[in-house]
């Protein structure tokens, strides 16, 4: 089993419904964010490109963050989820520094370091993450990519796609269709 | 041209819009690590040949800083954790591929052995010590008998505790300014030159102080050629790794670069202890408290720098 994350951005329209949804569902500190929403726009005036991107933890396959943890806080799960164990976190910082996408903090009240779980408290019921349950364009897709029939292993076979930062070496898990 | 921004309002301390992690805590225990490191590598190798007798400074003196500066970097160590009470968890984790594990237990080693070492030759330094219970006398008595033992085993550690000061930062192919091969040998040779440094400070005799002067030349020499390499391995290097040093080039560090550390760090020392080796009548205590700022400045400038770059997408 391998859970993945299939992004559209053709058909994301940058609501941040997603973010909120997440800081609800995952009581997320104030001024704190899990997932967050990139525009980002390239060309010259007047062709000009705007792409907007969904973004949180990858859940790599490769994930420098659990390499470089040094008490074994941040693991991975079943699925190839990466979580964190709050204590036995020291809060050192390590996995944050190694993290291509920024996608962690130091939790500002309990101290550990936090991220997105891809909703695994969710998952492991059946339910979808937050974030995707509560996409009012749908553009949000998840599921299992070593199931052929699931709906993010047909997007990937049938749409251009790109990953972040494939040249870190993490080989991430959230694939945005182009 | 890209031009990336966040549009769901995210803002997150320590973090946007560039990381501030670890800040002077981090680099004031690299630079007290390598300086604890180089200070006891010497002080080994001068027992293993011999020199106990001709590098007092070495081998009992300088060793007391040892203990001290390790003592206050894990404190800063400490204090930078946002999960202070479960440190302990360090010591229930071997993690072969975390430099920071490698750290936590070559330190719990280390620092023990310090304090045995400067134990066992408090008396020569405080003749009137008295220890009071007769098996510290022993334990005393023991250090002294196998003292070289306790050399051989500090050297491999120092080493080890000495690149780890560059490995913690090179482990992280996120932060491109960190990220390069050279860096462990580089704060290897910085904290001993910076050893070196304080060495020259305590010594007494002329003869300890253009010892180490001579050496501290030779690791000024190697520390620059390591520097050029590693600027000209970001030139060699792909977009990120161009962009990443252009921050100490051409950008934000640059004068902390040129002038404080290459300058004020590096060269100006270098030349003041080449000419006092030469014999010009110079003191050497200035170059000797330059290198030691230098030391200093290169940590804070590599960790503070290293976090404004990033791989871009």
């Amino acid at each position: 089993m391998r859970y993945v994350m299939v992004i559209d951005t053709k058909k994301c329209v940058g609501c941040s419904d997603c973010v909120v949804a997440c800081q609800v569902e995952n009581d997320v500190p104030l001024g704190y964010c899990r997932d967050w929403v990139t525009e980002s726009v390239s060309g010259k005036f007047p062709k000009v490109e705007m792409e907007l991107r969904s973004e949180r933890c990858n859940h790599c396959e490769n994930p420098p963050c659990v390499r470089t943890c040094p008490t074994g806080a941040s693991h991975t799960v079943d699925g190839g989820i990466v979580v964190v164990t709050g204590n036995k976190c020291i809060g050192c910082g390590a996995c944050i520094e190694s993290c291509p996408y920024d996608a962690r903090y130091q939790h500002p009240e309990e101290g550990y370091v936090d991220k997105c779980t891809f909703c695994f408290h969710r998952v492991e019921k059946g339910m979808k993450p937050a974030c995707v349950s509560v996409c009012p364009t749908r553009c949000m897709y998840f599921g299992d990519l070593h199931d052929p029939n699931s709906d993010v292993s047909r997007l990937l076979a049938e749409r251009k796609y790109k990953v972040l930062a494939p040249e870190a070496g993490t080989k991430p898990q959230v694939y945005y269709l182009i | 041209m890209n031009e990336e921004l966040f549009i769901s309002g995210r803002n997150i301390h320590n973090i946007d819009p560039h990381l501030e992690i670890w800040e002077f805590p981090i680099a004031l225990y690299l630079f007290l690590g390598g300086l604890a490191a180089g200070i006891l590598l010497f002080a080994s190798i001068a027992v293993l040949l011999d020199k106990e007798e001709k590098l007092p400074t070495t081998t009992i003196w300088a060793p007391i800083i040892a203990p001290i500066a390790i003592v206050i970097g894990l404190v800063a160590l400490v204090f930078d954790l946002s999960h202070k009470m479960f440190v302990w968890q360090l010591y229930l984790a071997i993690r072969i591929e975390s430099p920071m594990s490698w750290g936590a237990w070559v330190l719990l080693i280390v620092t023990p052995l310090s304090f045995l070492w400067v134990f066992s030759d408090l008396r020569k330094i405080f003749p009137k010590l008295d220890w009071k219970f007769p098996v510290l006398y022993k334990l005393e008595a023991f250090i002294r008998e196998h003292k070289k033992f306790l050399a051989m085993v500090l050297i491999p550690l120092c080493l080890i505790l000495g690149i780890y000061t560059g490995i913690l930062l090179s482990a992280f192919n996120a932060r491109p300014l960190w990220n390069n091969a050279i860096l462990g040998p580089l704060f290897l040779t910085s904290g001993l030159s910076t050893a070196a440094a304080a060495i020259i400070l305590l010594a007494k005799s002329d003869y300890e102080k253009h010892l180490f002067s001579k050496i501290d030349v030779g690791l000024i020499i190697i520390e620059i050629g390591l520097i050029i390499h590693m600027v000209m391995g970001y030139y060699a290097g792909g977009e990120a790794q161009i962009d990443a040093i252009q921050i100490l080039i051409n950008g934000d560090y640059s004068t902390m670069f040129f002038v404080f550390l290459v300058g004020l760090g590096l060269l100006f020392p270098l030349l003041l202890e080449v000419l006092e080796l030469w014999g010009l009548k110079l003191s050497v205590i200035i170059p000797a408290i330059l290198v030691l700022i230098g030391g200093l400045v290169f940590r804070i400038l590599m960790v503070d720098a290293g976090q404004l770059t990033r791989i871009l997408y």
